[in-house]
């Protein structure tokens, strides 16, 4: 078994939950399944870059040097992620207080066509 | 003024991108801590004076700039902009060519009216709207300059983010709501993007748009069928952000719920999604990609017709006006992605007059839409009997216009650039469908505004005393005028405009001088570099490899 299987495997595990928990209904299982997907993500940018072992980060004589730039790319995309990521909990948040439910739809699912009922159908 | 002038000379599409970003930092630093009101309304301190004042100049120097780049762009030149001094393909570079500067011009064109509406109370609703429409801005032009995959992915990031927070401005249960999935759609359509891009990388070796180009052409088995995935995942992202079937979903209800003149700048966010289209799929892997070539069409020709008649379907059966204007927004970003994927550059010369009319007709009706539901008492918009509007005869006559410009009806430019559309099939094997569904998509918009302006104007009921004159100041009717006047002056200077897209469908095919101005610095194209690069060393005069590198594999 190789390293490269392992790491795909691996991603694809990652990846397969942060989908499930992206397709439930409340919020908070919604943006732990985008968290999950941004680290699949990630890794799956550095790995683009081909394994590497025993290799320097930066040119050193003239020996192999590891592909920097998924490196640079990937510290953009962390960067990048961890923001959204600080958005989407303010969001839920402000969403679930306003609506009193953590539903993504802004109700509970019994209770959603009653709701809209009352608002004269709005949406 | 000379130096000035020489300053922006040098460092043009830059600034087109650092305007915005600065306005709207010092607009964060003098802060947004007074006049808020929950009504909105004209009222305000010295300070709410001062910011729409800064944010409106910048605005219009913005605008001015967009303009000049694009007198810059018409004479065929291509501007390579090197951020950091970074030759291409090693550094990231901005691209000044005819396709960036009339995106830009077109932004900037919807924001200053856009900025001039909001201006009438809607900005004094929501914490910070100034800064964030800049920020907005500056992602929106970073997006059409940046000659960079990756660089792409950030500008969509900056737009994104800024977007998010204009959508939730003015809050409200409904926009809590649709915000939660425009947000949590549009971050799973960035983690797409990634994958995408990093593929492409992975096989490629290079994230320059003009080295990509050449690099796919060259492409053969595995690495093929990698890069031709990456470019299909590529095309669900920017189908989400263009509404594409069977993406499309998200659209109305959040460009409903939307603060009108948010709305209204979001009419450029699909044309976002259509630019990155064009950019990746029709250059990249369009025609002369070798084994690569066309590989988004079998999916992109049949998904765009698709999208056009869904969404006038869509726009016949919305009862709120707001959500009808969504609707046909949809509607005409399929009929654009038509021309786009027929790969020809007379198609794509008519999609784009095309872009410009319908970006520019959609963002009046959202502003028209807002008028109308303040003057309809507790009925706002929806497409039921109410009260007759206090002014009948002027915002009757703006729905006429902008209902005939939608449809397309003679002489107004909806009509010249379907006219393009279908002339410039004339020859393709798929000229029957392109010219039924346009046709009967003009049909249908018809009857969906026609329906909508009977039920509003003529279909009127007795005076409740719910009835204000809200929105008739000329502060707020002028901007959906401008719009209109800004559709009359594309047919009347139709001649030029198509003279110009054609000139840019041609730049857009020339992908060889594309890429040998743009890797100049590097030595042009044919210099060899060791990309996808695994390990092993490539010398110029040297094909084999040197040292004693390998790729580590058990």
């Amino acid at each position: 078994m190789s390293v490269e299987f392992l790491v795909a495997t691996g991603i694809g595990m990652v990846t397969a939950c942060g989908v499930y928990l992206l397709l439930r209904g409340r919020t908070f299982p919604v943006v732990l399944g985008l968290s999950l997907l941004g680290y699949a993500v990630n890794v799956f940018i550095f790995v683009m870059g081909r394994l590497w072992t025993d290799a320097h980060p930066i040119l050193i004589g003239n020996e192999p040097v590891a592909d920097p730039l998924p490196q640079a790319l990937v510290l953009t995309a962390i960067v990048i992620g961890f923001a959204t990521t600080g958005f989407v909990v303010e969001l839920a948040l402000r969403s679930a207080h306003e609506a009193r439910s953590d539903h993504v739809d802004g109700a509970e699912p019994g209770r959603h066509s009653a709701a809209a009922g009352r608002d004269g159908g709005v949406g | 003024m000379q130096a000035l002038l020489a300053f922006w000379g040098t460092h043009a599409p830059v600034l087109s991108v650092l305007l915005p970003s600065l306005t709207a930092v010092t607009l964060l630093l003098l802060g947004d801590h007074d006049g808020l009101s929950a009504q909105g309304g004209p009222h305000g301190g010295a300070r709410v004076r001062w910011r729409r004042a800064l944010s409106l100049a910048s605005a219009a120097l913005g605008l001015a700039m967009a303009v000049g780049l694009v007198a810059r762009a018409a004479s065929g030149e291509l501007m390579v902009y090197e951020l950091g001094e970074w030759p291409a393909p090693f550094g990231i570079v901005l691209v000044l060519d005819r396709l960036s500067a009339q995106m830009v011009l077109l932004t900037q064109a919807v924001a200053v009216p856009v900025l001039w509406y909001a201006c009438g109370g809607w900005d004094v609703r929501g914490r910070h709207f100034h800064a964030v429409f800049h920020f907005q801005l500056m992602g929106l032009n970073g997006a059409f300059l940046t000659g960079d995959l990756f660089n792409l992915f950030v500008f969509f990031e900056v737009l994104l983010i800024a977007s998010y927070v204009l959508m939730l401005h003015g809050l409200g249960r409904e926009r809590l709501r649709m915000g939660v999935h425009y947000v949590v759609l549009n971050l799973t359509a960035s983690a797409l993007f990634l994958i995408g891009v990093a593929m492409f990388y992975s096989v490629t070796g290079t994230l320059n748009m003009a080295d990509a180009a050449l690099q796919v052409a060259r492409l053969e088995g595995d690495a093929l069928w990698l890069a031709q995935s990456a470019a299909l995942i590529l095309l669900v992202v920017f189908g989400l952000k263009a509404a594409l079937v069977p993406l499309y979903f998200w659209l109305p209800g959040t460009y409903a719920a939307a603060s009108a003149p948010v709305a209204a700048l979001f009419a450029l966010m699909t044309k976002v999604g259509v630019y990155s289209i064009v950019r990746v799929h029709w250059v990249i892997f369009g025609v002369d990609a070798g084994a690569a070539s066309l590989t988004a069409q079998s999916w992109l020709l049949p998904a765009a017709l698709l999208t056009s008649v869904l969404g006038v379907l869509g726009a016949l059966a919305a009862h709120t006006l707001a959500r009808m204007v969504a609707y046909l927004t949809v509607s005409s970003v399929g009929t654009i992605l038509t021309g786009v994927a027929l790969f020809t550059p007379a198609t794509l010369s008519a999609a784009l007059y095309y872009t410009l009319h319908s970006t520019v007709v959609i963002a009046g009706l959202f502003l028209f839409t807002e008028l109308v539901a303040a003057q309809r008492g507790t009925m706002r918009d929806r497409l039921q009997p109410a009260p007759a509007v206090r002014e009948p005869v002027l915002l009757g006559v703006m729905m006429l216009f902008g209902a005939a410009s939608a449809a397309g009806l003679p002489p107004l430019p909806g009509f010249l650039g379907k006219l393009m559309l279908l002339q410039s099939t004339a020859d393709l094997p798929v000229q029957p469908w392109v010219w039924a569904v346009v046709l009967g998509v003009g049909l249908m918009t018809l009857l969906g505004l026609a329906r909508a302006g009977v039920v509003m104007f003529w279909h009127v009921q007795p005076d409740d005393g719910s009835v204000t004159a809200a929105g008739s100041s000329a502060r707020l009717l002028a901007a959906p005028w401008i719009f209109m006047g800004l559709t009359l002056a594309m047919a009347l200077a139709a001649s030029p405009i198509k003279a110009y897209t054609d000139a840019l469908a041609q730049q857009l095919s020339d992908k060889d001088r594309y890429a040998a101005t743009v890797l100049q610095r590097q030595g042009g194209p044919e210099v060899p570099t060791t990309r996808p690069y695994d390990g092993r060393r490539v010398l110029p005069n040297d094909a084999a490899p040197t040292g004693a590198a390998q790729e580590d594999r058990p």
